[in-house]
């Protein structure tokens, strides 16, 4: 019988082997096959004494065989390894690294969400004849050992919404948040509140979130890792990953594939080799802090070495983060320094000097990531002279917006005080001597009527629709064609000659009102005021920082096409005398897809409209999502770049943003989808996956306009929607109504 | 008074449905169904979001646009109108027949056949207690209708409001509504029949029911 059991033992073993070497072949496991096969076939003719010896043997060849195969490992293996069934999953942490925990806010499939768990858990640490009961806020997605129920970890926008509404208690209770990622993804719906739109809540929220987190990363699926995943700390197991796609995600869009067509395996394994998607590289790249070591082959629920080891990395991590913040701490945080795990007792709750320091501390941390992912070419003179520029503005915007505008503000605040309470006074008593002199002047003060204003028609489209003479005539105006409506069927609208269409109609359908895209240069100089323009950051390029094969040439082909050096284009311009700080996504340039050089911009621009006190548009032209060829590198940029628009908005700016064309995935994920004024142009289309990407991943039928701005503006993802002609007149309006306390024109 | 069996003589006769495909506006025809017998299908999807057979395009000041089938059936004539000739808006391009089902067979002899009463407005539609109970206990085909005749609750929104059939007298034929299902506005809520007819429409149902012969 306990030879029995041991067989079956070695059985499922293999069978785990097999699993996640796949079809390869590979000697190794080839041989722990025959081995075993051979072993079950001679062993019922064997004496015991001699069978028990031989089964002894063959497990020391597992567990030899075993460690070989553990230095053999593939990304894709690693990959395989993450989403097998036996994986550990956020119940059995739970169960082993926490003292107690109760899960809240659902059980198993009695829950919004089943793929999100939350639970509220306790770690207890004896310090001598004290016990410290620590309470801690644990929220994961839950893949459930294969539970249909869990959708695999793929947690939908209420899931996400869940987690946020809890990582708000935390706050309130001002307890520290661990977090663990097992998620291949987000689930990508549009109903609210939306796939992107949640999780660019929950960065946003995250980024400004005054209590430790610690992230652990098993599976990191792009925007779905994010949602929870902007950390003080960010831990990665061994043999997790962490990518901006999934390996057959991103060999489907190399092997150009459609419409469910399966990529070839080896091309998946190039991919998941290209993306560096593992512990280490993720650590190499500096995305990660530490990662720790699992067992040969992955870590699974019977691995009590590995939870007591996880343990320990998360109370250390969170007793690290607070002691960084904390006034006391100088031998603790030595001592944690020396030794992973020391024996120390740190108090996880934050004092407000602490939580101000942990939200510094947090910004710059993420702040100071990918750096080496984009290109500076600047001369070293340069870069001093923009440096000592930027400390001349830096040091003007703190003399005339902190401490004389606030002053300024005071003086101003307390004179409208003063005048509001002698209204009142004077008001009364002048009352009764104007109703006299007023009776007194027989009708003399009576003002001339606009006798023409009354009398003569008004023109439509006088002003705002610029009687359609425009600063910039499209070139698809000069081309000598009839040009059908996309919407013929529907509204029955005629074909319309390209010269009327593009040139004075500017796009727009005269039957329908259907917006044809546009040249980003049509906006530049049809929104802003002529020759008012100031572009910045010219210098820093996109460039190809994994190495990714052939990316180099394609990279050279955008730049050559465009006459820029990446998708992003920040400048300063006025509207109608109001300077605007502008960050542009070009959908010409790689699809305008995003990257650590656009990601890098932007962040800039950001500050610097922090500290010039300028509102700031966000311009997408259009953007298909983050560059996938910049892996990790890109997909850091939601995080990044989120903080740096929280950051902004808190400094009482004004963050509008206007999506034009196509917007998808990461960038609407995060820092555009957390703005409160979001607009798009008629006819654009927002979302966070493709129509092909929502079938192939969760099997359902989407309608054919289900990315149109009227659905995001009827789920409420964004605010309004413009005409391009409007454009202009909608900005001056928005500029004058929207936004925080701190604009400089205010 | 409508003669049924003439009805379905006419389409026993002719079977199908005939949809003549005519040039949207002017422009240069290029047929891709080109020959008689082609089988075509219509809008499919969902949402009928996938368009039907490529039937030909049009192509007019260097736009070609596209013709698909509005409907499942073959090729049945093609029009006078040459491969690459140039046609006049309105100009038949061919002619496509489309087997009728069962289903729509029965439905064109009831839609000549009965006088339908459309729902004024959307809400939940139920009858009067005691024609509900007639129905529910002697069925539809028992209850005598009159212009004037009180025969709805209209139920929406917390408010209950009383509506009178208007049309011909007759018996129900049929009830195109579920009780306690939100029935959309002019949605049809019966089909009356006068008493005379009613014996005779429901043989010929039932004789297509049981007769019929479908063609893909």
């Amino acid at each position: 019988m306990d030879i029995e059991k041991r067989i079956q033992e070695l059985r499922d073993r293999l069978k785990y082997i097999l699993d996640i070497f796949g079809p390869d072949e590979n000697a190794n496991v080839a041989m722990l096959e025959a081995k075993l096969g051979e072993y079950v076939a001679r062993e019922p003719g064997l004496p015991k004494q001699e069978a028990i010896r031989q089964l002894e043997t063959l497990e020391e060849l597992f567990r030899f065989l075993e460690k070989k195969l553990e230095r053999e490992l593939t990304p894709m293996n690693k990959v395989r390894i993450v989403r097998h069934p036996q994986r550990i999953c956020l119940k059995d942490i739970l169960e082993n690294v926490y003292d107690n925990y109760t899960e809240i806010g659902g059980q198993d499939d009695y829950s919004i969400d089943p793929s999100m768990l939350i639970a509220r858990a306790y770690i207890t640490r004896r310090r001598g004849k004290k016990v410290h009961n620590q309470a801690v806020m644990v929220i994961g997605q839950e893949k459930g050992h294969g539970q249909e129920f869990r959708n695999g970890g793929s947690v939908k926008p209420w899931g996400n919404a869940k987690a946020l509404h809890y990582m708000k208690v935390a706050e309130t209770e001002n307890i520290p948040i661990h977090t663990y990622i097992f998620t291949p993804g987000s689930y990508p719906i549009e109903d609210y509140p939306g796939a992107a739109q949640q999780i660019a809540k929950n960065l946003y929220e995250m980024a400004g979130l005054k209590v430790p987190i610690v992230a652990v990363i098993s599976e990191g699926g792009s925007g779905g890792a994010e949602a929870i995943g902007l950390a003080d700390t960010r831990i990665m197991m061994s043999h997790g990953y962490y990518s901006v796609i999934s390996p057959e995600g991103a060999a489907a869009i190399e092997g150009r594939l459609r419409g469910g067509q399966r990529a070839d395996t080896k091309l998946i394994e190039h991919c998941a080799k290209q993306l560096k998607i593992t512990a280490d590289d993720n650590r190499a790249n500096g995305y990660i802090d530490w990662k720790i070591n699992e067992p040969e082959l992955g870590a699974r629920p019977e691995h009590y070495d590995f939870f007591r080891k996880l343990r320990k990395s998360v109370i250390s991590s969170t007793d690290e983060i607070v002691l960084n913040v904390s006034g006391l701490r100088l031998f603790r945080s030595i001592a944690l320094k020396r030794h992973k795990g020391a024996d120390v007792y740190v108090r996880w709750s934050l004092n407000t000097r602490a939580k101000e320091r942990l939200l510094w501390t947090r910004y710059m941390k993420f702040r100071r990531m990918a750096q080496h992912a984009y290109l500076d070419k600047r001369h070293w003179f340069n870069r001093g002279s923009e440096w000592t520029s930027e400390l001349f503005s830096s040091l003007y915007s703190y003399f005339r917006y902190d401490l004389f505008g606030k002053q300024h503000k005071k003086v101003t605040e307390l004179a409208e005080d003063v005048h509001a309470e002698m209204q009142v006074v004077v008001g009364r008593s002048t009352k009764l001597w104007n109703a006299i002199t007023s009776r007194l002047s027989f009708g003399k003060g009576k003002k001339d009527v606009d006798k023409a204003g009354l009398t003569s028609l008004s023109v439509w489209d006088d002003g705002a629709q610029n009687s359609g003479k425009w600063q910039y005539v499209s070139p698809q105006a000069k081309l000598d064609r009839a040009v059908p409506c996309p919407n013929t069927a529907v509204h029955g609208c005629l074909d319309q000659w390209a010269p009327d269409l593009f040139g004075e109609w500017a796009g727009v359908c005269s039957f329908c009102g259907h917006h044809f895209p546009m040249e980003y240069q049509w906006y530049l100089h049809n929104i802003f005021d002529p020759g008012s323009i100031y572009e910045l950051f010219t210098e820093i390029e996109s460039t190809n920082p994994l190495k990714f094969e052939g990316f180099d040439l394609k990279l050279d082909e955008a730049k050559r096409k465009t006459g820029h050096k990446c998708g992003c284009m920040t400048f300063e311009a006025r509207i109608e005398g109001t300077t605007v700080m502008v960050a542009m996504f070009m959908g010409a340039f790689r699809g305008g897809s995003v990257g650590a050089a656009e990601g890098e911009k932007f962040i800039r621009a950001m500050e610097r409209a922090r500290k010039k006190q300028l509102p700031f548009l966000s311009y997408v032209h259009g953007t298909a999502g983050i560059r996938i060829q910049e892996g990790v590198n890109g997909v850091i940029q939601m995080p990044r770049c989120t903080l740096a628009v929280r950051r902004y908005t808190e400094a009482g700016g004004l963050y509008l943003v206007l999506y034009d064309t196509n917007s998808y995935a990461g960038p609407v994920a995060s820092f555009l989808g957390c703005s409160p004024y979001q607009f798009a142009v008629r006819s654009a289309n927002i979302g966070f996956a493709g129509p092909g990407v929502i079938k192939e991943t969760t099997g359902l039928d989407i309608p054919p306009n289900y990315h149109n701005a009227y659905q995001a503006l009827s789920r409420g993802h964004i605010q309004g929607i413009w005409d391009r002609r409007e454009i202009r007149g909608n900005l001056v309006q928005s500029l004058q109504t929207m936004g925080g306390r701190n604009l400089y024109y205010r | 008074m409508i003669d049924v069996k003439e009805l379905l003589r006419e389409l026993r006769e002719e079977p199908y449905e005939k949809i003549v495909i005519r040039a949207p506006h002017s422009g240069k025809v290029e047929f891709v169904a080109s020959e008689p017998g082609v089988r075509v299908v219509g809008p499919g999807g969902t949402w009928k979001e996938v368009p039907g057979t490529l039937l030909a395009r049009l192509e007019r000041e260097q736009v070609k646009r596209p013709i698909h089938a509005p409907q499942k059936g073959e090729v049945m004539s093609l029009g006078d109108v040459r491969n690459g000739q140039f046609v006049q808006a309105g100009q038949e391009l061919m002619t496509i027949r489309h087997f009728l089902t069962k289903e729509e067979v029965i439905a064109r002899i009831l839609r000549r056949s009965l006088s339908l009463f459309l729902a004024p407005e959307k809400g939940k539609y139920y009858f009067f207690p005691e024609v509900d109970i007639k129905i529910k206990t002697k069925g539809s085909q028992t209850v005598h209708v009159e212009d004037g005749m009180e025969l709805f609750i209209l139920s929406r929104m917390k408010r209950e409001t009383s509506v009178r059939y208007t049309g011909p007298g007759g018996i129900i034929y049929a009830v195109y509504f579920e009780t306690n299902d939100s029935v959309d506005r002019d949605a049809p809520l019966i089909g009356v029949c006068p008493e005379s007819q009613l014996g005779q429409i429901q043989e010929v149902v039932s004789r297509i029911q049981s007769e019929w012969e479908e063609r893909d």
